[in-house]
């Protein structure tokens, strides 16, 4: 029986607790006394039999939807919409829950006759997917099958041949998306839900849309609005999908929506990285020395082979549910299987809120991590990861843990290193950076034809990052990063410290003495339900 | 600086390193993870059957144990005789536990053909409570794991498949050493395991061992053994474990009067049921410390504990 999560709070037997910190780690001493650490649940125990699972949740749909086999006919035009490469977190090992639910429900288009087929990736303004990343998500056999006659490839939001424009919502928001889909007689789509955020309406009407219907929700106002955008009910980046939802339905548009939950299995209960999954108190010596001697080997290595070794890692993640049929009413049933592995109960928001980042966040997949992507790591996803109210309290300061490196990925980042260069030596407030410069990196035709045809994430793309932090920028009094380097991080906008004791005493500045601590142990990942 | 103060000193910086070159505290409020159990009464002892096994227990019987025991108590053997009776087969000994001393002092004295070929039924929580301490156990005296606070299956089907393949077994009912001078009641381990493998229970008595070596003592002093053997008992026609259990109590309280006294006394007694209890009277301690003198061979015959007046 898994343990569920807890909050511990801090005392002299406290052994030192991890932080991750990008392709290494830190041990810290929090101060006994007035710290807590939320840890997260056990991995819960997967399905036996994920293949029947999922054939059980496409005969036996979720509200108002008929079963898949009763919704394909021969003749038909049918398009699969998938899930891209920013889930999950890291990747999962083979066979990845995808290529499962595509190929049963390939299986029930053969039996019923269904020939024009096509698989497409949902990356909406994310990089494109390459050849091994997409045979990793869909299998060889669908992969050979579908991609030699050009069936199966990624969404281009830029493609103004193969966008259809459906209408607008009661808000004014214009809903665009992928042409194929639709005008297909049905878009069956694949998702996987590692954390809250994703899935429902948003799976379509973000994934497969165009820079102008993603501009509506994808901006600053409504990501300030979004308390938090994993919490769909209180997320205005939700309502808005919600909303575009609602026109593709109006417009005709059918989604017969699979959904499929995780485990926190990230790092697996044998073997090196385990020892991460573990509560510190229940190292054993193996543990311990594993430990040691991966944290004194990565030290030593340079940063490009410690990429390399944890771009390396695959995620042994279980799968928990699969549930099938009308979307909203198939999320609420996702949303409930996500909570029951991530939510954690806490009391009360702290002064003090630290976190150690990893090497890896949705932008970053066999890429690297700059510091945009740290500030939107840490601040937007991390910081969000609450449900009633944000765990650091309004006017408290943020500590995270990361070495924040002056470096980008020249392929997939070419936009980020000039809104680092150029815009953020200007501001590093959301607004001022929205108006004064998104049209321009949205609409440059560099940036255009990179993310068309290289894998480049778009232009726009940092701005979203930068716009994805803009809650816990606005709610918090300073933030601090440990161990990072100190030009980048002031060029965020952020204090360095060498130390986390260094960084605890220039957040006494903002918040007193003897201000309360709370670390988000994490990942495995947790999200705190905050009363 | 003498080596023993050299060693002392690493082990105290060793211990003095921090997290995660020493191992975590819990802490609290946290309930610490129960451990994997590959020690206790899951840990595996066929290793210690096997041959090369064998043949170290062998050596280390005869050329270890058996100088010592010789050396501490020479122990004097009674009632072999009554063994003779028996097939080659299995057989269970249940004795009386007083001290450490037992387990060798038995092992030593065990009869052909049983002797090299017999296991020990020792407390998982004690000899089986790390890795160290389970692995000398298995292979120093063959021991396998028994459960004292419950009867667990496991140990339960490991004792009786070793039974089964022809193995003798040495368990101690009483579940651990006498506290005080006095034996404790005998649990249901023999009787259930002669009664579920269908062979004889032998009881023996040891006097004299928590002369040398009593509980919470560290330094032996030399002293008499006597270890007695008593007659095969076996469970009769639908006698219960719990009556077969009390009846094999019996029969080393009688071997117990017989060390004492005489065998003729003993027989009397027995047979007018008037066999002093192995558990001694049911008095406060002070009392039961001081009827312990009654006990003693020695005492028996010259003189008396408590004054005449």
């Amino acid at each position: 029986m898994p343990r569920p999560g807890f909050v511990l709070d801090v005392d002299k037997s406290t052994p030192p607790i991890l932080f991750h910190h990008g392709e290494s780690f830190r041990l810290e001493r929090l101060p006994a006394g007035r710290s807590r650490v939320v840890y997260p649940a056990e991995p819960l125990e997967p399905l036996e039999d994920v293949d029947a699972a999922i054939r059980h949740a496409l005969d036996n749909p979720i509200g108002d939807s008929p079963p898949l086999r009763a919704l394909l006919r021969p003749g038909m035009k049918l398009t699969i919409a998938f899930d891209d490469i920013s889930l999950p977190l890291p990747p999962m090992r083979r066979p990845d829950v995808r290529q499962r639910v595509i190929e049963a429900v390939l299986d029930l288009a053969a039996e019923a006759g269904v020939d024009d087929v096509h698989l497409i990736a949902a990356l909406a303004l994310h990089r494109r997917m390459t050849e091994a990343e997409l045979r990793h998500a869909v299998g060889d056999r669908v992969y050979d099958a579908f991609a030699p006659h050009g069936q199966l490839y990624n969404h281009d939001a830029e493609d103004p041949d193969n966008l259809e424009f459906l209408g607008t919502t009661r808000h004014g928001e214009e809903v665009e998306i992928n042409k194929r889909a639709a005008t297909s007689d049905l878009i069956v789509y694949v998702n996987i839900n590692l954390v809250s955020m994703d899935g429902g309406w948003k799976s379509t009407a973000t994934g497969l849309a165009s820079y102008r219907s993603l501009r509506h929700h994808h901006n600053v106002r409504t990501m300030q609005h979004s308390r938090s955008f994993m919490d769909r009910h209180r997320s205005e980046l939700h309502s808005s999908n919600w909303r575009m939802g609602e026109v593709l339905r109006n417009s005709g548009v059918k989604v017969f929506q699979i959904e499929t939950t995780l485990n926190n299995d990230t790092f697996g209960t044998s073997g090196p990285l385990s020892v991460l999954q573990k509560r510190e108190w229940e190292w054993t010596a193996r543990d311990r020395a594993a430990f040691i001697a991966m944290k004194a080997g990565l030290d030593r290595l340079p940063i490009k082979a410690r990429r390399k070794i944890f771009n390396s890692w695959q995620a042994p993640y279980g799968v928990t549910s699969v549930q099938a049929g009308e979307v909203e009413a198939v999320h609420e049933v996702t949303t409930q299987n996500t909570f029951a592995q991530q939510l954690v109960p806490v009391e009360g928001q702290t002064d003090i809120l630290t976190m150690g980042l990893p090497y890896i966040c949705p932008y970053n997949v066999n890429s690297v991590m700059n510091p945009i992507l740290v500030m939107c790591l840490g601040l937007g996803y991390f910081f969000n990861m609450y449900r009633g109210q944000p765990l650091v309290r309004e006017g408290g300061v943020v500590i995270m843990s990361h070495p924040t490196t002056w470096e980008f990925h020249p392929v997939h980042h070419p936009s980020y290193i000039d809104f680092f260069e150029q815009c953020l030596a200007e501001t590093t407030d959301p607004l001022e950076l929205e108006a004064r410069y998104e049209k321009q990196f949205a609409e440059d035709e560099w940036y255009r034809h990179l993310y068309r045809t290289s894998y480049a994430y778009h232009g726009v793309h940092p701005f979203y990052m930068w716009y994805w932090g803009s809650h816990g920028l606005q709610h918090v009094g300073k933030v601090i990063i440990v161990g990072g380097d100190p030009r980048a991080v002031r060029r965020l906008g952020f204090s360095p410290a060498s130390t986390l004791q260094d960084a605890l005493e220039m957040a006494s500045d903002v918040v007193g003495r003897d201000a309360t601590i709370t670390h988000l142990h994490n990942p495995p990942l947790v999200m705190a339900d905050v009363s | 600086m003498g080596a023993r103060s050299q060693v002392l000193r690493l082990v105290r910086r060793a211990s003095a390193l921090p997290f995660p070159y020493s191992a975590p505290t819990t802490p609290g409020g946290v309930e610490p993870l129960p451990s994997k159990r590959k020690v206790g009464a899951d840990y595996e002892t066929d290793w210690a059957r096997r041959f090369p096994a064998r043949l170290a227990r062998l050596a280390l019987l005869e050329g270890v144990m058996r100088p010592s025991v010789a050396a501490l108590g020479a122990p004097e053997r009674a009632g072999i005789d009554r063994l003779s009776g028996l097939s080659d087969g299995p057989v269970i000994f249940a004795a009386n536990h007083h001290s450490h001393l037992d387990t060798p002092v038995v092992l030593t004295s065990i009869p052909e053909p049983w002797r090299h070929r017999v296991f020990v039924g020792a407390a998982a929580d004690y000899f089986f409570r790390n890795r160290l301490t389970s692995a000398v156990s298995a292979l120093v005296i063959g021991a396998i794991p028994i459960e004292r606070s419950t009867v667990t299956r496991r140990s339960a089907d490991q004792a009786a498949e070793l039974i089964d393949r022809g193995w003798s077994m040495l368990i101690f009912p009483e579940g651990g050493r006498s506290p005080d001078g006095w034996g404790q009641p005998f649990r249901g381990g023999a009787a259930y395991l002669s009664n579920r493998c269908g062979v004889p229970v032998v009881p023996v008595h040891i006097e004299g061992t928590d002369k040398i070596l009593r509980k919470g003592k560290k330094v032996p002093n030399p002293a008499n053994v006597r270890v007695t053997y008593g007659a095969p008992l076996r469970p009769m026609e639908g006698e219960s474990t719990s009556r077969f259990a009390e009846r094999i109590e019996r029969a080393v309280a009688e071997l117990a009067d017989e060390a004492t006294t005489d065998w003729w006394q003993a027989r009397r007694r027995a047979a007018a049921g008037a066999t002093p209890s192995l558990t001694g009277p049911d008095a406060p301690a002070w009392r039961r410390a001081w009827a312990l003198g009654d006990r003693s061979r020695k005492r028996r015959r010259q003189t008396r504990s408590w004054p005449k007046l």
